[in-house]
């Protein structure tokens, strides 16, 4: 790939202080998006995908650090910058669509204010232009009858119509880096689509670069170039997306592919996941966090994890990956149980 | 196979909150007209059966009444008009409160959405299970822990988690408490509302591995309610389509989502993000569905979003006819059943209700 990264996560490692303990929620992340790419950051549940997305944006909970790591976009850390820095660049160079629009936008401001809100303070349009533009960016996103829509308040919209909305905001100052955080988790799967194609041709009008951050691993093959695999905090495989389910190499991804219901010809067929996410306080973590449930281990598991080389184009955190295939097909991927 | 739970013409029907006042509706008697009061159609004459052992999927995008028919079936809610037929029993007649003390309640038991959120917090694992085994088989002391204690086991729940409250129990955990407490009195027919959509997929994996082998172990009928096509295929024998309170199309799991008649369920199954099928030329959905509230019964609940939506959808509501083994209610499913299927289909067409 020739163009220049959007931005560029190195080394991201993130803690929070509990009560009972430090959760390590982030070790070691690095990724990067290339302007205009579209990537998916895919793994279950307590993976660490959100926090990621967070930390980039600097909104993480107060009882979060970063202890480790930069986030480059264009020529400025994003985990180093100042408040006021991070001010200017929310909203105006990247955008970000929440996970449940309901709760995400204001409750008792009209949904046509909250996009000239972002316009007025990102756009460069004036205060009095502002509403005229707000309507434009509801009718962009497909809502009907916008004029009216941008008086009416979230409450009001329907779960698919406040994920138009929340894709409005995000979109409205044309910002270079869109991050989707389960942008359609809690919505029918006719809406999913729609609002997905939604998404992606946006993308593809403004140049966006696009994280796209989710738990359905099927939607982030079919929506992404690339696919990040995280667990437990580590970045364990990122690939591209044909390479990703025609062989995938990580004894977790292939695992997680053979778990998708989709691909399976009978309820038999589907491989679960034996054992589950270690618990991230523990101070004697291994160094790979899913060694503990991998039918793959090996004595080298217990060294330090190997580390993406400049330029991989498919890089894995595994000591003893699955063979890779000379020529990979296109079919539904048949994972060995060893 | 007998039938075990017939549902005929089974519909459903709320007052709309927010409707005309009191002194309206006192102004309109006076003048003599109808006191009309707007209504929401939840489900609308449903019919079906489930047969002994059967598994059916009820699928269908959130407020088109899948949650409600389900209730009422459960007898959780009364239906507004309608059977329902437990074996030979009729069950609906039965006020919910009733039927809560009934002989029967104990053959129709129902798995949550949500297991975190549906179990009591301050009962624990065990309590959760015990309450209707105490309630509904007067189990006491010693045959109600070693009943628990079996149930438990079944559904895979390590017998040192009993004593944990549900927040100690991680999400794959708590599913099987909810499965567990539902299969605990020995039921002919297990509803699960949607018993995965909060669990990772590892999880899900397991959980429904699990729900195929209690079956196989009980012989129960299952009515598996979710918007997870791709589960109800690998799980269910038969499959309901359900649009705003109607069933649109039914017949072979694999088969309906195979050759998917109805225009709903052709945008349904083309909505399925599929890895390894990267088309983007689909067939997609515009708008939102039409108002349940007082829906007009001359024209398709499906007009307006439907890309066919011609003349006669207007002015004549598709009924459900009968095609072989499935039932669709479109009126160009001809058009679709002549280009898929063989033409056994097509001779033993016949209108049906």
């Amino acid at each position: 790939m020739t163009a220049a990264p959007a931005l560029a996560v190195e080394g991201l490692s993130v803690e929070f202080r509990t009560r009972i303990g430090i959760v390590r929620a982030l070790d070691n992340v690095s990724f990067c998006v290339t302007e205009g790419e579209t990537i998916a950051l895919v793994g279950e549940s307590g993976s660490g995908k959100s926090v990621t997305a967070y930390a980039v944006m600097g909104i993480l909970d107060r009882a979060a650090r970063v202890t480790a790591g930069r986030a480059m976009l264009g020529g400025l850390d994003l985990l180093s910058a100042k408040p006021k820095q991070l001010e200017e660049i929310r909203g105006s160079k990247i955008g970000m669509i929440f996970q449940n629009p309901r709760t995400a936008l204001n409750p008792i401001r009209s949904v046509g204010r909250q996009i000239a809100d972002v316009l007025i303070r990102h756009g460069n349009v004036s205060r009095r232009a502002a509403p005229a533009h707000a309507v434009e960016m509801l009718r962009a996103v497909g809502i009907t009858d916008p004029a009216r829509r941008a008086k009416a308040y979230p409450f009001e919209m329907s779960g698919g119509m406040c994920q138009r909305v929340m894709i409005a905001i995000a979109i409205a100052a044309k910002p270079s880096l869109l991050i989707a955080d389960e942008p359609t988790t809690g919505l029918d799967v006719t809406t999913q689509a729609v609002i997905m194609d939604l998404i992606s041709d946006l993308a593809k009008e403004l140049g966006m670069a696009t994280i796209f951050i989710t738990h359905d691993l099927a939607l982030a093959g079919q929506r992404s170039a690339r696919v990040v695999v995280m667990h437990a905090g580590h970045v364990v495989e990122d690939v591209p997306t044909e390479d990703l389910f025609a062989n995938p190499r990580h004894p977790y991804s292939a695992q997680l592919i053979a778990a998708i219901p989709d691909s399976a010809a009978s309820l038999d067929a589907l491989a679960s996941i034996p054992g589950s996410m270690p618990d991230l306080r523990r101070t004697d973590l291994p160094p790979c966090r899913y060694s503990e449930r991998c039918p793959r281990q090996i004595a080298a598991c217990a060294q330090l994890l190997p580390r993406p080389a400049p330029g991989t184009v498919h890089f894995v955190a595994c000591w003893n990956p699955l063979p890779k295939r000379t020529a990979p097909t296109l079919s539904a991927p048949t994972v060995s149980a060893a | 196979m007998t039938v075990l739970l017939d549902v005929a013409e089974v519909s459903k029907r709320f007052l709309v909150a927010g409707g005309p006042g009191p002194w309206t509706r006192f102004k309109r008697r006076l003048s003599g007209g109808p006191e009309r009061l707007p209504k929401v159609y939840a489900v609308d004459d449903v019919s079906f059966i489930i047969g002994r052992g059967e598994t059916i999927g009820l699928v269908g995008e959130s407020g088109c009444g899948k949650s409600t028919l389900v209730r009422v079936l459960t007898r959780l809610l009364d239906a507004s008009s309608g059977s329902v037929k437990l074996g030979t029993r009729e069950i609906a007649l039965k006020p919910s409160r009733v039927f809560a003390r009934d002989r029967d309640r104990a053959r129709i038991q129902m798995v949550f959405q949500d297991a975190g959120e549906s179990i009591n917090p301050r009962f624990t694992a065990f309590a959760a299970i015990a309450d209707p085994l105490r309630r509904l088989r007067k189990l006491r002391g010693k045959a109600l822990k070693d009943r628990v204690e079996e149930v438990a086991s079944q559904c895979g729940l390590p017998l040192q988690l009993l004593t944990r409250f549900p927040h100690q129990l991680s999400g794959g955990q708590r599913a099987r408490v909810g499965i567990a407490r539902a299969i605990a009195v020995e039921p002919d027919l297990l509803v699960l509302d949607e018993p995965t959509a909060a669990l990772d997929v590892s999880v899900q994996v397991v959980i429904l591995q699990l729900l195929q082998k209690l079956k196989k172990e009980f012989g129960m009928s299952y009515l598996f309610v979710s918007h997870d096509l791709s589960v109800v295929r690998l799980l269910c024998d038969r499959v309901l389509v359900m649009y705003l309170g109607k069933i649109v199309e039914s017949g072979p799991a694999n088969a309906v989502f195979e050759w998917p008649w109805h225009p709903y369920t052709q945008a349904l199954v083309a909505a399925v993000p599929r890895f390894n099928d990267r088309a983007t030329q689909r067939l997609r959905l515009k708008g939102e569905p039409t108002s349940p509230i007082d829906p007009d019964p001359n024209v398709c609940r499906f007009y307006g979003r439907c890309p066919i939506g011609a003349r006669d959808c207007k002015t004549t509501a598709p009924a459900l006819r009968r095609f072989g083994d499935r039932r669709v209610a479109c009126h160009f499913a001809e058009e679709f059943v002549v280009q898929r299927v063989s033409p056994v289909h097509e001779t033993q067409v016949k209108p049906q209700i």
